[in-house]
């Protein structure tokens, strides 16, 4: 059945005529391509790799950054598209975020001229993917111990360590990778197929199967002068990415759990036990009444968010709320969904079950819900409680 | 070549459709292009982006609202927007409308005329055709196949048994069947283009006609009410034993539904 996507406080109304255009473009790209074909990518543990054309053709990588062929968006613009990504499978906007976020804003910040006249362009048609290599084996939420150095030779740097959980590793053409330099955390650019780095793909996934997850690894990997990002200095350059991809996984997860509410509500009303559509009981109206204010307050969350990013007023600690807060709910939400659809549930014909156990890895992953706990923890009492 | 696509105003296919005292309700309706409309969109993109000096020119005409709908048809590709903007525009036959497109096209000039082969909301399959007739052009309707080489369109269309090939110089009108091609998405470096390229919104003074050529006024027809489709009455299970039920549903068959 066609999917109706819940907007119950008409915040349409407050989106811009070509914000509305972009999400339902991307939507329609998604419902006639990746939908029908996801849940087959799911179980054979497979990423739909046309991804990265298809989100290229539409200019949709990179799409919140000026110049380098990127469209120039507005970041409410960059939530939307998330929004769709995410509402298919957790996998397609991680893909997305990698990209956007994650590997070309660094360069986009940080690189040289030559740097973005070399990989920008490529990478917003999908042509060059990025990866972005910072977390550790030994080094998850407290990336500031990172063990992987960068020691200077005449003609360039030495890169040695291994990096772990890398959204795209193996099919990346190029990592942005965090080594500590004399000490200090620096920006690195490693070309797939450099002597010294492998990326090998991790394998036996419970969640996000349909996307790359990989280890780096970098053996004396040796690369030029001219790949290190000049002006990506100490660990505020990585967590300044994380909070752009924060955000987009902020906007990202309401498509989750959008999918799940419409999922469970068309079944709940076709559903006839004890004579009667299930939806019609008191028990289940409950959790739809939950999952539908749930929803809207994720949704103008991040309207507002995406309000103050585009006035260039959005703090870390904002995004970190929005991250924290959406996340958990569009797993609570997507567990729901889950029973709801009783036995339909647990077969790959419905999608709550796959969101959920996507919802887990994007959980963990940005920041855990933990961590995000005690950065607004931080930020509203002005105690540090992180060790 | 200026090659004018004409797009109208549709309710979105998946739109649930109300009617209120005979009238068609459009709150909470959302509105698109006429996908028919994005065949011909495409093949004009095509066409300029072959080579040569092409513009592709979006032509609407409709009720201010219409102007989202004109924006999203350039967002694909288009270089330049028109909408003729007129209240009357719901109440129009398809000879008025057609004779209001035709009075706009003069005014903006064209080489080739693209529209879709009907509406998917009022089903007409008339306004191409009457846009032709009116501009003394020759036009060539449910086509799904073009080529254009020297002036010279060649066309194929679906006809009892087999396909018809047909060709005929430039100007002319051509409506577009599915099939003709595959209609890309807007890319979203071209959505937000659209807001800098010329946007042009004609009164109905402007492309010369008057109240009295439009609405009720200047229709033939005149649409007096719309009727929602009957409600499908719930079907019977008859349970029972084989031999029971055979009979009864005979009967059923033979005296309630009279169908046998
Ligand atoms: C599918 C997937 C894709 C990923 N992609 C990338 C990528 O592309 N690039 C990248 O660099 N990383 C990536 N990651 C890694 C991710 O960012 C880390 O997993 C995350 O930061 C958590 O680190 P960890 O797994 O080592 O957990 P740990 O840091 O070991 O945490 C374990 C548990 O302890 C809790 N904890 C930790 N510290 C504290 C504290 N101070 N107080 C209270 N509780 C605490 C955590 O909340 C968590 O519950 C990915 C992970 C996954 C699962």
């Amino acid at each position: 059945m066609a999917f109706k996507a819940i907007d119950y406080y008409n915040i349409d109304e407050l989106l811009g005529d070509s914000e509305l255009l972009i999400r339902d473009t991307v939507r329609s790209l998604m419902e006639d391509k990746y939908q029908p074909a996801i849940a087959k990518h799911f179980n054979d543990g497979t990423c739909p790799l046309e991804i990265a054309k298809d989100l290229g053709e539409l200019n949709a990588f990179g799409v919140n950054l000026e110049g380098y062929g990127c469209a120039g968006s507005s970041d409410t613009a960059y939530g939307l598209i998330n929004q769709e990504l995410e509402r298919v499978d957790s996998a397609l906007r991680s893909f997305s975020s990698v990209q956007t976020s994650l590997s070309m804003y660094p360069i986009h910040r940080w690189g040289s001229g030559e740097q973005k006249e070399r990989y920008l362009p490529g990478m917003a048609k999908g042509e060059i993917i990025g990866c972005f290599g910072l977390t550790e084996p030994d080094h998850g939420s407290d990336p500031s111990g990172m063990k992987t150095t960068a020691q200077k030779t005449d003609s360039g740097y030495i890169i040695n360590g291994s990096k772990m959980w890398i959204t795209n590793g193996t099919i990346a053409d190029i990592a942005v990778v965090w080594a500590k330099l004399d000490g200090e955390i620096r920006g690195f650019l490693v070309e797939k197929g450099t002597d010294g780095y492998t990326a090998p793909e991790i394998k036996n996934k419970f969640s996000l199967r349909a996307s790359v997850t990989s280890e780096l690894s970098f053996l004396d990997c040796e690369i030029p002068k001219e790949n290190i990002l000049p002006d990506a200095v100490g660990l505020k350059a990585p967590l300044s990415c994380l909070t752009q991809a924060r955000y987009g996984i902020a906007w990202g997860v309401i498509g989750a759990a959008m999918a799940c509410f419409d999922e469970a509500l068309q079944y709940a009303q076709e559903r006839i036990q004890f004579g009667k559509p299930i939806a019609a009981f008191q028990l289940q109206q409950e959790k739809f009444a939950y999952m539908a204010t749930e929803i809207t307050k994720m949704q103008l969350l991040c309207l507002r968010l995406g309000q103050l990013k585009d006035a260039g007023k959005a703090t870390h600690t904002q995004v970190s709320m929005a991250k924290r807060n959406n996340v958990a709910e569009a797993l609570k939400i997507a567990g729901m969904a889950r029973g709801i659809l009783g036995a339909a549930g647990i077969v790959d014909e419905y999608s709550a079950m796959r969101h959920a156990c996507n919802l887990e890895s994007v959980y963990t992953y940005e920041g855990t819900h933990d961590i995000h706990t005690l950065i607004l923890g931080h930020d509203i009492t002005g105690f540090k409680a992180y060790r | 070549m200026k090659i004018v696509c004409l797009v109208k105003e549709v309710p979105d296919s998946e739109a649930k459709i109300t009617v209120e005292n005979g009238k068609i309700k459009e709150t909470g309706v959302k509105f698109i292009v006429n996908p028919y409309d994005e065949y011909g969109i495409e093949e004009a993109l095509k066409i300029k982006e072959a080579g040569g000096e092409h513009q592709v020119f979006i032509l609407t005409f409709g009720t201010e609202r219409a102007k989202k709908v004109m924006e999203s048809a350039m967002a694909l590709g288009a270089d330049e927007g028109f909408l003729v903007a007129d209240g009357s525009a719901p109440d129009c036959d398809s000879h008025t409308t057609a004779k209001v497109l035709a009075a706009a096209l003069n005014k903006i000039g064209f080489d080739m005329i693209f529209c879709g082969k009907q509406a998917i909301d009022d089903d007409s399959s008339q306004v191409g055709v009457r846009v032709a007739e009116m501009l003394s052009l020759g036009h060539a309707s449910v086509v799904n196949k073009f080529e254009l080489t020297d002036g010279k369109v060649k066309v194929e269309r679906q006809i009892q048994g087999g396909q018809e090939v047909i060709e005929m110089p430039v100007p002319c009108v051509i409506t577009c069947q599915k099939g003709l091609n595959d209609p890309r998405y807007p890319s979203l470096k071209n959505i937000m283009a659209v807001k800098k390229k010329p946007r042009t919104v004609f009164t109905l003074d402007d492309i010369g006609l008057s109240a009295d050529d439009v609405g009720v006024n200047g229709s033939f027809v005149e649409v007096t009410k719309f009727e929602p489709p009957l409600e499908k009455a719930p079907g019977r299970v008859i349970e029972g034993e084989p031999e029971d039920t055979a009979k009864e549903l005979i009967r059923s068959l033979r005296e309630e539904a009279k169908v046998i």
